[in-house]
């Protein structure tokens, strides 16, 4: 069983929350030993959001180590921009393509970096920056609220394991209105 | 089967386990959640009391009256509820009463970062450590025996990252020791619980032989013990440090502490014997460390690895590896481009009527003494209109002591409407009685906002759901003597202007209610306004309201809709009236 480290990175409110929780659930219905670790409190206010969900035989560290990250899934370009630090040589980042600015470029006082700088960042470590129009889909989908489930639906293909898995978590963690939108 | 629990559901799992009847707490981050999920368990009374301290004194009474219980705090709620500690600790208890209480190490939501480890050894208290949700769970259990059987509250310790980190926890069918049929008598003996001083005197010997007891108790606990392993490194580790060096020294001999206080010394001393070198891999303070050392023996730790902040397994490598214990391991190519990447300050919320509030006080040009809660976000730039904060109920002791010390300023108190419940009545008692003339404004959002958006005794509900009296803080002010109230919704930035200049200029103690309610609790929402860029001059004034929603643009201020609540207040601080209603 191959272990398998994830960061996820977001802006308070975009599910950044939920989405860890449906990644972590998904990796013990495969049989793996799970961890995960993230720091709310001040989430709701805007704030930054890392969550950190390790997938192995057994674990220990709830957080992943520097330098040892097989994905990155950034829910928010500048938070991507934040971890590339973690990220393995030759892993792999899915970046939603959205802006939020943080209040210090709103206010004229810091300037929000370009999506080519940030892709030559990360491209520093990762292979590939998949970017996906994670907000745009969930919006077309109906709820901008779910792009978490978007970003997670691009990982499982990636990941692989059985489809049905995922759905099954999915159908169970996400409220019911919400998951005909995300089949 | 396994579930995935976070440390502090699986703290309430295993309270419900093992027949806890009675769970009381304040909250605080990182321990909220713990008696939130205790709350939804059946046949369990849980309450959120209006400090830690009377949380600890209800549990400790439950206990008393030979039922299991439970307090659950933050670090610094356990200064709040030291008092209480202390004398617990002398007079022991019916039943088994366990605190669990939650440390933050790299203060993500705290004003310190204390260890309370310190209070096992103050209070002489015993305490253990667990460090996944398993062990949480399993070790809230294991407190509560220890509890009765040596006839002492238990604290069992938590950080941050075992409080809000997920790994699995096995459920099971098992069900709680049942309740009583019959209502016990409650059994008096006051010898043991009464604390004048000649009972305490008999008690206090009580305690330091129950703490030879323990001391022996911790050499025999299996939550103590030795992983095998190469003979020259030792690591001696506990709760998710523990973790942490397990990944970084593979190889080596492990002293796990599921104890924390008192420790094996026995045990010590045997795993002292198979290893050449002992390190200490602990975070905070050199707790472990200073025993062993006071044992005799030759040990490293705060020489490696930092006494600040929180460790991970990259600090706790890179430490090792400077340190020469282990070899650097093989890294991927060093990220040679530099991005400047702003940082994202959490801010209060668009809609948030404390920003309507310190947006006044801030024109005022008044000195504020804070307090714990939302609004301490008031003090960053460019709202800049908070200039104490210290702890849960200072704001309105140093708005009176400033006041008596005299200044030429104007200075006000602002608190929290669960903060003032917390621990603001006594402070405001005594600007009455001293013949102060400060004046102290409760934000009144009717929420614990901060940590989650709990019930208080102000807001009319108990935390398992049921409809209460409402402590109404009004009436509490008026009661206490207080004659100079007003009420005004900050809102309506003009009559609370006008307010806050009469309370100024008045001599007289009083207190100004700023109520509106958390938006995030009521969700409401209403159109957001448009600004028209013909008559914007993009001056800024409304971005010093700071309100997330404003973007300056190049000629003009814009408004994200998706991220504006509506709620009007740049509207009325723009003086083009460029911000138009909707």
């Amino acid at each position: 069983m191959k272990n398998i480290d994830f960061l996820m990175a977001g802006v308070g409110g975009q599910g950044t929350i939920l989405a860890s929780n449906i990644l972590a659930e998904v990796g013990l219905q495969l049989g793996y030993d799970v961890k995960k670790a993230e720091v709310h409190g001040m989430a709701q206010r805007g704030g930054q959001v890392d969550s950190h969900i390790r997938w192995g035989e057994k674990g220990y560290s709830p957080l992943v180590e520097e330098n040892n990250a097989d994905y990155m899934i950034g829910f928010e370009m500048l938070e991507a921009a934040r971890f590339p630090h973690f990220l393995k040589a030759h892993s792999l980042a899915l970046v939603n393509d959205y802006r939020i600015n943080p209040p210090l470029v709103n206010l004229g006082k810091a300037t929000y970096p370009s999506k080519k700088e940030i892709e030559t960042l990360i491209l520093e470590r990762a292979d590939k920056v998949l970017w996906i129009e994670g907000t745009g889909i969930a919006k077309n989908l109906g709820n901008p609220a779910m792009v978490g489930v978007v970003m997670l639906g691009a990982l499982s293909t990636l990941i692989g394991g059985d489809r049905e898995a995922w759905l099954d978590v999915v159908g169970r963690m996400v409220p019911q209105k919400f998951v005909e939108l995300n089949k | 089967m396994k579930k995935l629990m976070t440390g502090n559901e699986a703290f309430a799992y295993g309270a419900y386990l093992a027949g806890v009847r009675v769970g009381a707490a304040y909250p605080g981050t990182p321990s909220s959640e713990i008696l939130a999920n205790y709350a939804k368990y059946p046949g369990v009374f849980a309450e959120w009391s209006p400090n830690e301290k009377v949380s600890l004194d209800v549990a400790i009474g439950a206990s008393y009256a030979g039922t299991r219980a439970m307090s659950t705090m933050k670090h610094v709620g356990l200064n709040v509820a030291a008092d209480s500690l202390f004398y617990a600790v002398y007079t022991g208890l019916k039943a088994g009463l366990v605190i669990v209480c939650a440390d933050d190490p790299n203060m993500h939501s705290s004003q310190n970062e204390q260890d309370n480890r310190n209070y096992a050894k103050f209070a002489k208290c015993p305490m253990i450590e667990p460090s996944d949700s398993e062990e949480a769970k399993q070790f809230v259990g294991l407190a509560l025996d220890m509890s009765e059987q040596f006839d002492t509250p238990v604290i069992v310790r938590s950080v941050t990252r075992l409080s809000h980190s997920s790994t699995p926890v096995e459920v099971t069918d098992q069900e709680p020791p049942p309740p009583p049929e019959e209502l016990p008598a409650y059994e008096r003996n006051a010898q043991q619980f009464v604390m004048v001083p000649a009972n305490a005197r008999r008690r206090h010997p009580v305690v330091e032989e129950r703490l030879k007891q323990l001391a022996e108790f911790a050499d025999s606990t299996p939550i103590n013990y030795i992983e095998p392993g190469d003979s020259k490194l030792g690591i001696v580790s506990a709760g998710v440090s523990y973790h942490y060096a397990r990944e970084v020294f593979p190889d080596a001999t492990f002293l796990k502490l599921g104890m924390v206080y008192p420790l094996p010394e026995k045990l010590i001393r045997k795993f002292a014997d198979q290893v050449e070198t002992i390190v200490v891999v602990e975070e905070l303070d050199p707790f472990l460390e200073e025993h062993l050392k006071l044992m005799g023996l030759e040990v490293r730790g705060k020489d490696i690895f930092p006494i600040l902040g929180e460790f991970s397994p990259s600090l706790v490598r890179s430490c090792a590896v400077e340190a020469g214990l282990i070899e650097a391991p093989e890294a991927p190519p060093e990220i040679k481009s530099s991005l400047d990447r702003p940082m994202r300050p959490p801010m209060l919320c668009p809609g948030c009527g404390h920003r309507a509030l310190f947006h006044v006080l801030r024109e005022a040009g008044v000195v504020v003494t804070g307090d714990i809660g939302c609004y301490t976000l008031a003090f960053a730039p460019p709202l800049s209109a908070m200039h104490t904060t210290g702890c849960m109920g200072a704001s309105i002791g140093v708005a009176h002591g400033i006041d008596k010390a005299g200044v030429k300023d104007d200075v006000v108190a602002v608190l929290g409407d669960s903060t003032f419940l917390h621990s603001g009545v006594h402070p405001i008692i005594d600007v009455l009685y001293n013949q102060g003339s400060s004046t102290t404004i409760i934000s009144d959002n009717n929420a614990t906002a901060m940590t989650g958006f709990q019930e208080h005794p102000g807001t009319g509900k108990t935390i398992q759901g049921r409809e209460t009296k409402v402590v109404d803080p009004e009436k509490l002010v008026r009661g206490i003597g207080y004659e100079k109230v007003d009420i005004c919704d900050p809102y309506d930035i003009d009559k609370m202007e006008e307010i806050l200049q009469d309370h100024l200029k008045s001599e007289e103690p009083s207190v100004i209610i700023a109520r509106h309610p958390c938006v995030l609790s009521t969700r409401e929402k209403h159109t957001p306004p448009e600004v028209d860029p013909e008559i914007c001059i993009n001056c800024g004034i409304c971005l010093d309201i700071a309100c997330s929603p404003l973007v300056q643009e190049e000629d003009h201020v814009r408004i994200d809709t998706l991220l504006c609540n509506g709620c009007g207040l740049c509207v009325k601080v723009c003086p083009q009236e460029a911000i138009i209603e909707k």
